[in-house]
């Protein structure tokens, strides 16, 4: 088998995969989940710290230290936030949970 | 790279899919999106390790300390009312970074004999990493209402959209024929006119679409990325975000009753820039929170229908305390929630959780639309095009065919509003003028405060 046709494989297994998991979704969860799946592209952030990390300097590593940084402004607010999100959904089944929501977030 | 890695690499990838399965439900989701963070955080983690002859180590922490910063202090700072706009930026910066990580990698392929399929790949995230970065950031700029929300239209706009887009091709081609610098850095620039020219002519009510359909271009782009740096966690993550997005897109669509194509092009047809966006001076019948007061305390079903302006004003506390009240003194009282209420699909759940409203008072579109004709007072709140009776009488108007809460079946509707301005969509709502309905101006926490208060009087 080709190298090609392995990463093929992992193509279109993975977009099945994609559709399935999240295919019984309730209306309720659609924005966090679209939050949460956001948040999972910012993995870009490790193409942009390999591609920095093999940078010879100049422009190039400029460049590629942009790309770190907002790539780390997607995966890290992008978590965040749908944790901020998600966490009210869970503070109320506690009912009236007292003043507690200071910490994380 | 070890075997050792590549195998932390596919924990990792499990750990994206257990995330977006947790996500998917209630219960689950929290746990879901720690172990998703999780994952992204080791794989980050991993080449500090592996790689031998890593350079810039130091000016990467640093870099990477700075977006964690400013990704941290955004995502604390945002108020839930701006979470869609929030999502928006994160989701511009990562196909951003994406289309910067291909532009480097083209740098590398320059004056070498790279086969076609990296260059495909490559060209193509840099293409729709950048339209991805600039259609975010319009979509951010409408939504923060930096600029009008509704529908940028000019005269031969399509033109240039097609004028670009045809560009883009050529561009492309010319990268994947012969890996040369200025192409590529063209290409990224002409993807940021797409982007813009993209997002323009959407109206504000349509623009979360576009945020989903967005985010999944940026799955698609990093998944690009994965294969041009053989990176597998990359190329299933991304692929994962993209097929998710891409189905998420299209459930919201359906949600709202248009097309994806719709959505994105309708403008340009013309048929959807009905609203007048004026201010009708028609007679309207309105009244005082004493009098609303009254219909609400001796009504035995009393539904509300809370909209964006309900949280815009921060009515959603004194909100919850009227609906405690009437609840005690033996009115059954629901919450209806549209599927698009706020400004994304669960957008509304959010903020009402956010004032603790117990999770069974709130019924989706499909469960309490039957209990309208039973209902003695609808109320609503800072809502205005989910019940709008046009989606169901108008052909034509941008929100034709949207599924709208029967709002108008109620006996009586007590229609909170600041203005006669009309809502997102831009449309007037002749339920305004129904004569079931009556008016209460005002800020709606104000008015909310008020009205309470005329209960607790009674």
């Amino acid at each position: 088998m080709s190298n090609d046709i392995i990463w093929l494989t992992f193509f279109v297994l993975s977009v099945f995969v994609g559709i399935e998991v999240i295919s019984k979704v309730s209306s309720t969860l659609h924005t966090p989940l679209m939050s949460g799946a956001n948040a999972i592209h910012g993995i870009i952030l490790l193409g942009a710290i390999l591609v920095a990390g093999s940078a010879d300097g100049g422009i190039a590593l400029f460049v590629a230290l942009v790309a770190v940084v907002l790539a780390a402004v997607n995966m890290v607010g992008g978590f965040l936030v749908t944790d901020r999100m998600l966490q009210m959904f869970t503070q109320r089944k506690k009912k009236p949970a007292p003043e507690t929501s200071g910490e994380a977030g | 790279m070890p075997t050792w890695a590549q195998f932390v690499y596919l924990l990792c990838a499990v750990c994206f899919i257990l995330a977006l399965k947790g996500l998917s439900g209630p219960k689950t989701a929290r746990s879901g999106n720690l172990i998703g963070a999780a994952g992204a955080v080791v794989a980050c983690a991993l080449p500090f390790f592996y790689v031998d002859d890593m350079d810039n180590v130091a000016l990467i922490l640093v870099a990477v300390a700075i977006g964690t910063a400013g990704g941290a202090f955004g995502a604390q700072k945002v108020q839930m009312t701006q979470m869609p706009q929030m999502v928006a930026l994160f989701n511009g910066v990562g196909g951003g970074a994406a289309a910067l990580v291909a532009l480097l990698e083209l740098e590398h392929f320059v004056d070498t004999d790279i086969r076609a399929v990296y260059l495909i790949a490559t060209a193509f995230t840099i293409l729709v990493g950048s339209v991805s970065f600039a259609g975010s950031i319009i979509t951010f700029a409408k939504l923060q209402e930096l600029m009008t929300s509704r529908p940028v239209v000019f005269p031969g706009l399509p033109v240039v959209f097609g004028a670009a887009l045809v560009g883009a091709l050529a561009l492309s081609g010319v990268t994947v024929a012969e890996p040369v610098m200025w192409a590529g850095i063209v290409l990224a620039l002409v993807g940021l006119a797409v982007g813009v020219l993209l997002v323009l002519p959407v109206g504000g009510a349509d623009v979360p679409i576009v945020i989903s359909l967005l985010n999944a271009f940026t799955g698609l782009t990093v998944a690009a990325g994965g294969y041009v740096l053989q990176n597998t966690v990359l190329l299933v993550a991304g692929t994962l975000v993209g097929a998710s997005g891409t189905f998420l897109t299209l459930l919201m669509a359906k949600a709202m009753g248009r097309s994806v194509a719709n959505i994105l092009f309708g403008a340009l047809k013309g048929g959807s820039t009905l609203g007048a966006g004026e201010a009708s001076d028609r007679p309207v019948r309105s009244a005082g929170p004493e009098d609303a007061a009254i219909m609400l305390n001796y009504a035995d079903r009393v539904i509300i229908v809370p909209g964006y302006g309900l949280a815009v004003a921060q009515a959603q506390h004194a909100l919850r305390e009227l609906v405690d009240v009437l609840n005690e003194r033996g009115g059954k009282v629901d919450y209806a929630i549209h599927p698009v209420a706020g400004r994304m699909p669960g957008h509304m759940n959010v903020l009402l959780a956010e004032a603790q409203v117990p999770y069974e008072q709130l019924k989706e579109m499909d469960d309490i639309n039957g209990d309208f004709k039973d209902t003695d007072v609808v109320l609503i709140v800072g809502a205005n095009d989910v019940v709008n009776p046009a989606a169901k009488t108008t052909p034509g108007a941008p929100i034709y065919g949207m599924p709208i809460l029967n709002a108008d079946e109620a006996k009586q509707i007590i229609f909170m509003k600041r203005s006669m301005r009309p809502g997102f969509a831009g449309i007037e709502n002749e339920l305004l003028f129904d004569e079931k309905t009556t008016l209460l101006f005002g800020d709606a926490k104000d008015s909310m405060s008020k009205l309470l208060k005329a209960v607790e009087a009674l």
